[in-house]
């Protein structure tokens, strides 16, 4: 979208420009919006041709980046839609399920499941770690969020064996929407887990992303980001899930608790230097005198009594 | 227009002017209903003359020159761009004074400006806007901030004088953002608009300067709360129902 665009109301924009332009609102609709932002891009377009090309190319996106999470249709629980579980266009893994989810993106449903191959699953060797941390995982994940999903993937070496390093990737996803009360809110995070053989070490980087959007009559968005890492020693499958969910669960709680004081800094510090509740008098603004107020301002300038 | 302005409420602040010009490209035919109902970012130029900065919007516009409250020259130079009546712009110079120091006592800096104009039945229009950088790089006296604006927006609508009354009608919008990081690892950031209305009838004794500030004052006031305690409050209900503190686990879990 060139600036052009805005300044020449009068050439029409070509089907290029109009997905392009349909696409960028989707993308950017919050967190469990983008049904809605679909529906009024819908009625803006009014070119069903254009909004279909939109909409397919822009659901994929927003639900890895959003990482939902989708009811899978035989009871046996929640897919999350990642870049790390997809296989193709509409096919993620559920790695802890070992099968293989079909996902209607614009649906934001997934309509089917089929048994994961062998292929498409990490070694034995692998899978060992991958489910010993995935079942301290959903133990933590369940004790700290009401409504969270979590999945373990091998994002690298999923054919190792022992005497090789490889790398596994936690992510936790839970959102909250609430279109009824005008509030939505996301947290994610995402674990890289590098399990290095010859160093004997276990390095975690992790980056957690917050957000909320409040919008009734207003607009209001919380936009909260955190980037830690740790180690720890690589041990047998169970003591490296032990600890490394231990990890995870000190850093969370760490970060969820750094975002409560942000909170409780904000009407007295940091939100005065934007506006103060009062004016530095502490009363408030004799607007029936200004002409006093003039003077005195003179005459404090004047002698350099400023501040 | 109405899935228009449903699609302003939901992007990001952040991406307001984006969001404006896309529909504005999209919706040509209607383009001066979206630049009256949504509010952009207040941008700001420098007046040479008296060495003052002002603050543009389309109330101080003529083409693609802007008014200066301070010189009343237009910026670029306009021949023949639209003043005030002489009457007016005597109120517009004392507002503009007056409304300086207001600034200074609740801002502690920032720039101000006040435009006045004539409207069509009998009365006038005063526009009072303020701009706030209150980052650590700008002018936030206690250094909290990586990135903090304040806009405020305030139009008064003054009817005719009646008995010693006029009726006065404020809408006001307020655009803030702020980023504030601790460590460098993580950044902490809100933003948001809003917009609110307030109407009254007030007797004109002690001029309208008066009254307007009185408005202005307790209306700025009523949207900083709101955005403290409502807002940014609704947000970090939202965060902590996502995932609660412990204690509140706590206090779930005996049951089970």
């Amino acid at each position: 979208m060139s600036e052009e665009d805005s300044q020449e109301p009068e050439s029409e924009l070509t089907e290029e420009q109009k997905t392009e332009i349909a696409k960028w609102f989707l993308l950017n609709s919050p967190s469990g919006e983008i049904q809605y932002v679909a529906k009024d891009i819908r009625s803006v377009l009014m070119d069903e041709n254009v909004y279909n090309m939109a909409v397919s190319e822009a659901f994929p996106l927003y639900n890895k980046t959003h990482m939902i999470s989708l009811e899978m249709p035989n009871r046996s629980g929640a897919v999350i839609v990642t870049s790390f579980g997809e296989l193709n266009d509409n096919e993620y893994l559920d790695p802890r399920t070992a099968q293989v989810a079909k996902v209607n993106h614009i649906k934001q449903a997934c309509t089917d499941v089929r048994p994961a191959t062998d292929e498409e699953l990490p070694s034995f060797y692998i899978e060992q770690f991958r489910c010993a941390l995935d079942s301290e995982l959903i133990k933590y994940v369940s004790e700290a969020y009401p409504k969270g999903a979590c999945s373990v993937y091998c994002t690298n070496g999923k054919d190792a064996e022992p005497g090789s390093n490889f790398e596994l990737t936690v992510v936790i996803s839970a959102a909250r929407h609430s279109p009824q009360n005008f509030c939505n809110g996301f947290w994610r995070s995402v674990w890289n887990i590098d399990f290095k053989d010859d160093t004997q070490l276990v390095e975690l980087s992790g980056k957690i992303q917050v957000g909320a959007h409040y919008f009734e009559e207003g607009n209001v968005q919380l936009d909260a980001n955190h980037e830690c890492i740790d180690t720890t020693i690589f041990q047998s499958p169970e003591d490296s899930a032990l600890s490394i969910a231990n990890m995870i669960r000190h850093h969370e709680t760490e970060y969820m608790a750094s975002l409560e004081v942000s909170y409780s800094n904000l009407p007295d510090t940091t939100f005065k230097d934007l506006r103060r509740k009062l004016p530095v008098t502490r009363t408030l603004f004799p607007w029936n005198n200004t002409l006093q107020i003039s003077l005195n301002r003179e005459i404090t300038k004047e002698l350099g009594l400023g501040k | 227009m109405e899935t228009a302005m449903d699609l302003m409420r939901r992007i990001h602040p952040k991406h307001t002017d984006t969001a404006l010009s896309a529909l504005l490209s999209l919706l040509p035919q209607h383009s001066s209903d979206l630049l009256s109902q949504v509010d952009q970012p207040l941008q700001v130029s420098y007046d040479m003359e008296c060495g003052k900065e002002f603050i543009l919007c389309d109330y101080n516009r003529d083409a693609d020159s802007y008014r200066s409250p301070w010189s009343n020259k237009y910026h670029p130079p306009l021949g023949d761009g639209q003043q005030p009546s002489p009457e007016l712009r005597k109120l517009e110079v004392e507002a503009n004074g007056v409304f300086a120091i207001y600034c200074d006592q609740y801002y502690e800096g920032g720039i101000s400006s006040v435009y006045v104009w004539e409207d069509d039945n009998e009365g006038f229009v005063a526009c009072f806007l303020v701009k706030k950088d209150g980052s650590r790089s700008g002018q936030g006296r206690r250094g909290y901030l990586q990135e903090g604006l304040w806009d405020a927006i305030h139009v008064i609508e003054v009817g005719a004088e009646e008995d010693g009354m006029a009726h006065y009608c404020l809408t006001s919008t307020v655009m803030l953002s702020l980023t504030t990081n601790e460590e460098s690892a993580s950044t902490f950031s809100l933003s948001g608009s809003i917009r609110r209305q307030m109407n009254m009838d007030l007797p004109v004794a002690e001029g309208h300067l008066c009254n307007m500030g009185r408005m202005i004052e307790e209306m700025e006031s009523k949207l900083r709360n709101s955005l403290d305690q409502v807002y940014f409050g609704k947000t970090k209900e939202m965060i902590c129902t996502l995932r609660p503190s412990p204690e509140v686990v706590q206090m779930r879990l005996p049951s089970s």
